[in-house]
């Protein structure tokens, strides 16, 4: 447990102990009693029995669920490249010193926040194919996605470039470099260190964003549920598994972010990058500053 | 615009379907956090588990493959709810995990010396939390509560694929009819964007009436 968590309660006495004891029991009982309960509502409908489970011990339907969620992670890594790229552009236009750029992107980014990407899937289902622009399923998915997401992007980018230090621009500009340079040599570098567990975790929405397959009938993971389960009339069963996969990859894209947070954004190397701050409190540890 | 004028009563059930959803979950999703944010900062490590638990599964699954779940696989094992209980359901959960992160995110960035202030004077914890804590965290957090609002508005609109007719649903079925899709989901996304303008702006200004300047 964290240091700030622990300053809500005393170290427990005797009666505090206890009462922590009692709670851990009706926490346990509950937890026991709900999952009771699920078997029971399993076991009273029949959906307990052998050969409603058998198959998924079938290399078969795994291969099956395991396509789609390739094709997942390949719909997210396509959004995520070209979302990722558009938002950073739209960032800079954001924090740019030309008005009609700082405009253009500015309307972009509040427009797109606010609409569904539902909604956006829609129009390249019904609206865009009147107007003859037919794409494939995966872009179909893919493309309202890239809108919606970049829009998050930049808000992102836009964030983690103003929450770095104005000295930093100031001093690339101090010894010469230009405008541009100063943000690719100088600005750029040090806020996507900073910014890659925010990174990360929008990722894992992005992952999330892709199960609208099942709109657009891309067959990414939730979808190859749909279309298995129709096969096999095994739905519950078939979606237990399908969210168990879902829950593997983003959870272990969730761990990473924190992993991430906690070596600020280093993976190797420095486990940390020494600060101006900690070099700080280094000199003067009692705090003389 | 006669695709749109032609069809306000069909589209004003949408807006108002997604206007209910998005009251209702609200409300609940926020009740749901700050119990899981509670249960998640509490001194017995077994509810701590569950608060985890609970947020590290629904921040993970997709929203919609919850609602798959809840509204196609959930009947088979007899557990029915009308269309729109089942989809608030699961809107109400998933978006309460994140309001319990926000939540949690606020109860952090109180000034550790209020918490000592109150266990000093001999507050318990409950005690503490309500006078104390809880009141100054949900101050801090009016900004980021909004914001989940917001995400949870555009996030009712995926009712519509497990069959509710909202908003978004109601401007497809009218352009299915009309065939006229700039229009329609133009018009459409407007009502979105109203929408979560609104929420913007009531977050907004109860913020500045209620934050607490330091």
């Amino acid at each position: 447990m964290r240091n700030d968590q622990k300053l809500l309660f005393d170290e427990p006495g005797p009666r505090g102990r206890r009462r922590i004891k009692i709670a851990t029991i009706v926490g346990v009982i509950a937890v026991i009693a709900a999952i009771a309960l699920a078997v029971r509502q399993f076991a009273d409908h029949g959906e307990l029995a052998a050969d409603r489970w058998q198959p998924f011990s079938e290399w078969p339907i795994w291969r099956y669920l395991l396509t789609g969620l390739w094709a997942t992670v390949r719909a997210a890594a396509a959004t995520a490249v070209l979302g990722g790229a558009f938002g950073l552009l739209l960032a800079l236009g954001r924090l740019s010193r030309r008005r009609v750029l700082r405009y253009l992107a500015g309307a972009y980014v509040e427009i797109f926040r606010t609409v569904p990407a539902l909604l956006l899937i829609y129009v390249t289902l019904f609206a865009l194919p009147h107007y003859g622009l037919n794409f494939s399923l995966f872009w179909k998915l893919v493309l309202p996605l890239v809108v919606s997401n970049s829009a998050a992007f930049a808000e992102i980018f836009r964030a983690g470039i103003r929450a770095l230090d104005r000295g930093q621009s100031e001093a690339g500009l101090a010894v010469g470099l230009r405008p541009w340079q100063v943000m690719r040599l100088v600005v750029l570098p040090q806020a996507v260190l900073r910014l890659a567990p925010t990174l990360v975790s929008q990722l894992v929405g992005l992952l999330k964003d892709t199960s609208l397959g099942f709109v657009v009938s891309y067959t990414e993971l939730l979808y190859s549920g749909q279309v298995l389960s129709s096969f096999t009339h095994l739905l519950i069963q078939t979606f237990m598994m399908v969210a168990l996969l879902y829950l593997a990859v983003n959870a272990s894209l969730s761990k990473f972010a924190r992993v991430l947070q906690a070596r600020g954004g280093r993976l190797f190397g420095r486990r940390r990058a020494t600060t101006l701050g900690t070099r700080y409190r280094r000199w003067f540890p009692n705090g003389e500053v | 615009m006669n695709a749109l004028t032609g069809h306000l009563s069909e589209l004003g059930h949408g807006v108002v379907t997604t206007v209910e959803l998005t009251v209702v979950t609200t409300i609940a999703a926020l009740l749901i956090g700050m119990i899981i944010a509670i249960l998640r900062i509490s001194p017995v490590p077994m509810l701590r588990g569950i608060g985890t638990v609970y947020v590290e599964v629904l921040q993970n699954l997709p929203l919609l493959a919850l609602l798959v779940l809840f509204v196609f696989a959930l009947p088979q094992i007899g557990i029915t709810f009308p269309l729109f209980t089942s989809a608030a359901i699961v809107i109400a959960c998933y978006e309460g995990a994140y309001m319990a992160e926000a939540i949690r995110a606020g109860i952090n960035t109180v000034a550790v010396g209020q918490a000592e202030a109150a266990r000093a004077i001999g507050l318990t914890f409950s005690q503490s939390l309500r006078h104390v804590i809880l009141p100054q965290a949900l101050r801090a957090v009016i900004q980021p509560i909004g914001n989940i609002c917001i995400a949870l508005l555009m996030n009712t609109s995926l009712a519509a694929a497990v069959g509710v007719v909202e908003l978004t649903q109601a401007a497809n079925n009218v352009n299915l009819i009309e065939a006229q899709p700039i229009e329609v989901f133009t018009g459409a996304g407007i009502a979105y964007m109203l929408m979560a303008l609104i929420i913007g702006f009531t977050t907004g200004r109860l913020e500045r009436k209620l934050a607490i300047v330091r």
